[in-house]
């Protein structure tokens, strides 16, 4: 167990320096400029002291290197002092967003939370909905259920979230006005009021959200649960007298587990890095939207830092899905 | 099935409010009507304009913190911050015209209920023109040398040369006053990493930030220390950011969640059939944005260019008046506002609109097209048809341009109309239009920018910056032409020369007097406008949209949108 355990550490280390490495070059190549947003009245030679001011004239390998030391070392140190106490940053320079001038971390220390709470609750429903929808349509195939369901998945998989949340608003925050089209981040939740309106400004972008997990969760686990039902050791289970109940959830669903937990562990990053359409129409503004709009304002510490962010999730959902499943399933070990 | 009662559980349950603002308040009393709620779709990246520079910082900024005078929506100076605007004749502009002397108002004080001297005032340019501080308003603070505080209330600013227009720094939503004691330890490199005063400043204004979340929210409340006892009407301003104009514009005119949504460049049909809802206003203020046509008045260069040449050669029919006049007057430019703007346009026939006393009216009733004599012009000039191609010709040029813009809905819309009237008299057009990323960019190695002009006829928008036009008028100067020499730098892409013109823009640099600068800048304007050296075409308003309940709202395009916010007020019920 321990040496290929090894071996994919390594694996992972490399690729995600390899990542940041051409995370780094693909945005320092691409054309655009900080300065871009700025008024025409402000002269050319006040936007090249400004750039400078960001440390823009200095060389690409350079700011790599800095970025780099900042991403594995600065950073962490200032997390550690802020929950230990400790000092080990010693007032060294943090990433630091051109845009706004602001460490980048507590950009995204401020994103996280909306993100978290509208994107991973639909990602939540969406899944444990598929999944319920799956055992339900796979019990009765071919009945109302079952049509609806995949009824409902095709709709999700075929229309986009910018058409169905433009939908959505149009019925019920215009027409019906009985939800507000756009989200308010300052909201602090301190009662049973606000916590309410906390609630009604989360239901159109969490119900966007989770038809498409929903849509994209259950082709896999409806395939599943049906090729799972199929086997033989199925109707052993129902030849030795068991319930409906323990066959359908003790057998057909335990066995159906391996893609459905493969599909739900790599969609997993997605939760950290938002959803950058929904974000954008509701104002919910995310980390999808933060690095949407530092891509607009080439902001490259920014983009670079949440891409790459983004980046060892995904790769750290891969390893924990491979090490799930392997867990689960020991054929898949073996093979 | 029973839908109905389910919906009509379902909006008992949700269709309650949040508590309204306690109404038991007398009114007229500070901060009687409850939030006010903006939103502005391009949210604030600082609440601090030194370091930004962008319009929405600038913006968000000025519920916080306040210029010495502010611009009225007419483009003329009120006293902010001071007892009154120094002039010549009341003594607060030196007669050598190199100095301005500031008298704050007594009693003044910042959020935090301390005093506000002259020394912020000095520290304020101090703050904006130290070394490596990046900051974007350097060029309004860039003449002047010295500033003298002879006492806590009085700040002369010494300029280097003799300024007949002293109101660059300290006037207008840029270049507001910032605290000293709060900035202290933010000079030069340091002021990028002083966030916590950059998204909380402390201010003179009606409000002051509580809450700042960069490129998504801020929440302000009232200022106990405002000047005025009883204002601002609103206890608390959430400014909220995001999506898009059209969902901003949204909020506003048809479900009523927010009170003024900022910027809705949209297209006129869709904003009025928002509109058309009655729950809320679109309000526009105009200034000095005009969409023009530039013509080249060089060989533009082959793309990409190889060819080093010395002097560009004079273009053989863009240099003759006649052929511009004649382009010109083919357009309808009623028909162009109508279809591309709508309200947020009118149509101008001066490439200086505004403030009034600025406006030209020589070239008044240029917008009727007239298509016959359009073509009578070319003919005249010797531009004749001969081989029956429906392209007019003279020594074997002939009238074949390349027009070219960003790339933009409107813009290409315009471009379709003017190619059409332009084949009716005989002109072929060919037409281009480029990313607004790569054709405003200053990358001078990119052959397809404003400047290298790389077509025949140009498309853009270009404004004043503030109400004195004499940098703006700069801009036309022998002096502005870019090209190679210059790394491709200056305002004048047609290149443009005429000695009498730099000889006007010359004395209008030590001409004192406002009346007597406006007549000099309508005369710069009229020789810009009568040359056709460009063709204004639409002068284009800031527009924005305003609740029906939300009563004080004086659209502003001179300063920020927010300007008078303290006045802003509920209607009373």
């Amino acid at each position: 167990m321990r040496p290929p355990f090894l071996r994919r550490l390594l694996m992972v280390v490399s690729t995600l320096l390899v990542v940041s490495g051409l995370v780094f070059l693909l945005l320092d190549l691409a054309p655009g400029d900080p300065m871009s947003q700025l008024p025409p009245s402000i002269p050319e030679d006040v936007r090249a002291e400004m750039r400078s001011a960001l440390g823009l004239d200095q060389p690409a390998p350079e700011r790599y290197a800095r970025w780099l030391w900042q991403m594995l070392v600065v950073e962490p140190a200032i997390a550690a002092d802020a929950l230990l106490d400790t000092d080990l940053a010693a007032g060294a320079p943090r990433i630091l967003s051109w845009q706004t001038r602001a460490p980048v971390m507590s950009l995204i220390a401020q994103r996280l939370p909306q993100t978290l709470v509208v994107v991973g609750l639909a990602y939540l429903l969406g899944t444990f909905g598929a999944i319920a929808l799956s055992i339900g349509s796979a019990a009765r195939r071919g009945r109302t259920l079952d049509r609806a369901g995949t009824g409902l998945a095709a709709m999700g998989h075929a229309l986009p979230p910018f058409f169905t949340a433009a939908v959505l608003i149009y019925v019920f925050a215009i027409r019906l006005e009985w939800l507000p089209t756009t989200y308010d981040t300052t909201l602090a939740v301190t009662g049973w009021d606000s916590a309410a309106v906390q609630i009604r400004q989360m239901i159109l972008p969490v119900a966007v959200l989770s038809l498409q997990t929903l849509a994209q969760t259950v082709r896999y686990s409806r395939a599943a649960m049906l090729d799972a039902l199929a086997q033989d050791y199925i109707l052993t289970a129902r030849a030795k007298g068991l319930g409906a109940r323990r066959v359908l959830l003790g057998h057909a669903l335990r066995n159906s587990w391996v893609p459905v937990l493969t599909v739900a562990a790599l969609g997993a990053p997605q939760v950290f890095a938002g959803a950058i359409v929904t974000e954008q129409i509701f104002g919910v503004n995310g980390i999808g939207q933060l690095l949407i709009q530092s891509l607009q304002a080439g902001d490259l510490p920014t983009v670079q830092t949440v891409t790459m962010l983004i980046a060892v999730l995904i790769v750290l959902a891969n390893l924990g899905a491979d090490v799930l499943i392997a867990r689960i399933d020991p054929r898949t070990a073996h093979a | 099935m029973p839908v109905r009662p389910i919906a009509a559980a379902l909006a008992l349950c949700l269709s309650f409010t949040a508590p309204a603002a306690d109404a038991s308040e007398t009114s007229g009393a500070r901060g009687r009507d409850g939030q006010l709620r903006l939103y502005y779709w391009q949210a604030p990246s600082t609440l601090n304009p030194y370091l930004s520079g962008g319009v929405k910082d600038v913006e968000a900024a000025s519920l916080i913190v306040e210029p010495l005078a502010r611009l009225d929506p007419d483009g003329q100076m009120v006293p902010w911050l001071v007892q009154s605007i120094p002039t010549l004749e009341n003594g607060g502009v030196a007669p050598d015209l190199r100095s301005i002397t500031w008298r704050l108002k007594p009693g003044l004080t910042w959020s935090d209920g301390s005093p506000v001297t002259s020394a912020d005032i000095r520290f304020t340019l101090e703050y904006c023109t130290a070394p490596g501080s990046g900051c974007a308003q350097q060029a309004k603070f860039r003449d002047v040398a010295a500033v003298d505080t002879p006492g806590p209330l009085t700040a002369v600013l010494r300029f280097d040369s003799p300024k007949p227009h002293p109101y660059g720094p300290f006037v207008g939503p840029q270049t507001p006053l910032l605290q000293a004691a709060q900035f202290a330890e933010c000079i030069g490199p340091r002021a990028a990493s002083c966030t916590a005063a950059n998204f909380a400043p402390i201010g003179t204004g009606p409000f002051r930030a509580v809450q700042f979340r960069p490129g998504d929210a801020a929440l302000f409340e009232m200022n106990p220390h405002y000047r005025v006892d009883d204002q601002p009407a609103f206890a608390s301003v959430l400014l909220k950011g995001g999506g898009n104009a059209n969902s901003a514009a949204r909020t506003v005119l048809e479900t009523g969640e927010f009170d003024y949504a900022w910027n809705l460049q949209l297209s006129p049909d869709v904003l009025a059939a928002m509109a058309a809802s009655g729950k809320g206003r679109v309000v526009t203020a105009f200034s000095t944005l005009v969409e023009r046509l530039a013509f080249n008045l060089r060989e533009p260069a082959p793309t990409p260019s190889t060819l080093r040449q010395a002097a560009p050669l004079p273009h053989p029919a863009m240099s003759d008046p006649d052929v511009r006049r004649a382009l010109a007057m083919a357009l309808d430019r009623e028909l162009m506002v109508e279809i591309g703007y709508g309200a947020a346009g009118r149509v101008t026939c001066n490439i200086l609109p505004g403030p009034r006393i600025y406006a030209s009216r020589e070239n008044d009733g240029c917008a009727a097209q007239d298509i016959a004599r359009a073509q009578a012009i070319l003919q005249n000039a010797g531009w004749t048809d001969d081989n029956g191609d429906g392209v007019r010709e003279r020594q074997g040029k002939q009238l074949r341009f390349v027009f070219q813009t960003s790339t933009n809905a409107v813009r290409q819309d315009f471009q379709l109309l003017a190619k059409e009237w332009w084949r009716q008299i005989g002109v072929q057009t060919e037409l281009r239009n480029i990313d607004a990323s790569v054709f405003f960019s200053s990358d001078a190695s990119s052959p397809d920018t404003l400047q290298r002009f790389g077509a025949h006829i140009q498309m853009y928008a270009g404004a004043s910056d503030g109400p004195d036009p004499e940098a703006y008028l700069s801009g036309w100067a022998c002096k502005n032409i870019p090209d190679r020499d210059n790394g491709w730098q200056g305002q004048n892409v047609g290149a443009w020369c005429d000695p009498a013109y730099d000889r006007l823009l010359d004395k209008l640099a030590v001409t004192a007097g406002l009346e007597e600068r406006a007549e000099l800048a309508r005369t710069l304007n009229d020789m810009l406008v009568q040359n056709h050296v460009v063709v204004p075409l639409v002068d284009r308003a800031r527009i924005s949209a305003h609740s029906a309940a939300l009563e004080g709202v004086r659209m502003n395009a001179w300063d920020s949108e927010l300007w008078n916010v303290a006045e802003w007020h509920r209607m009373a019920q």
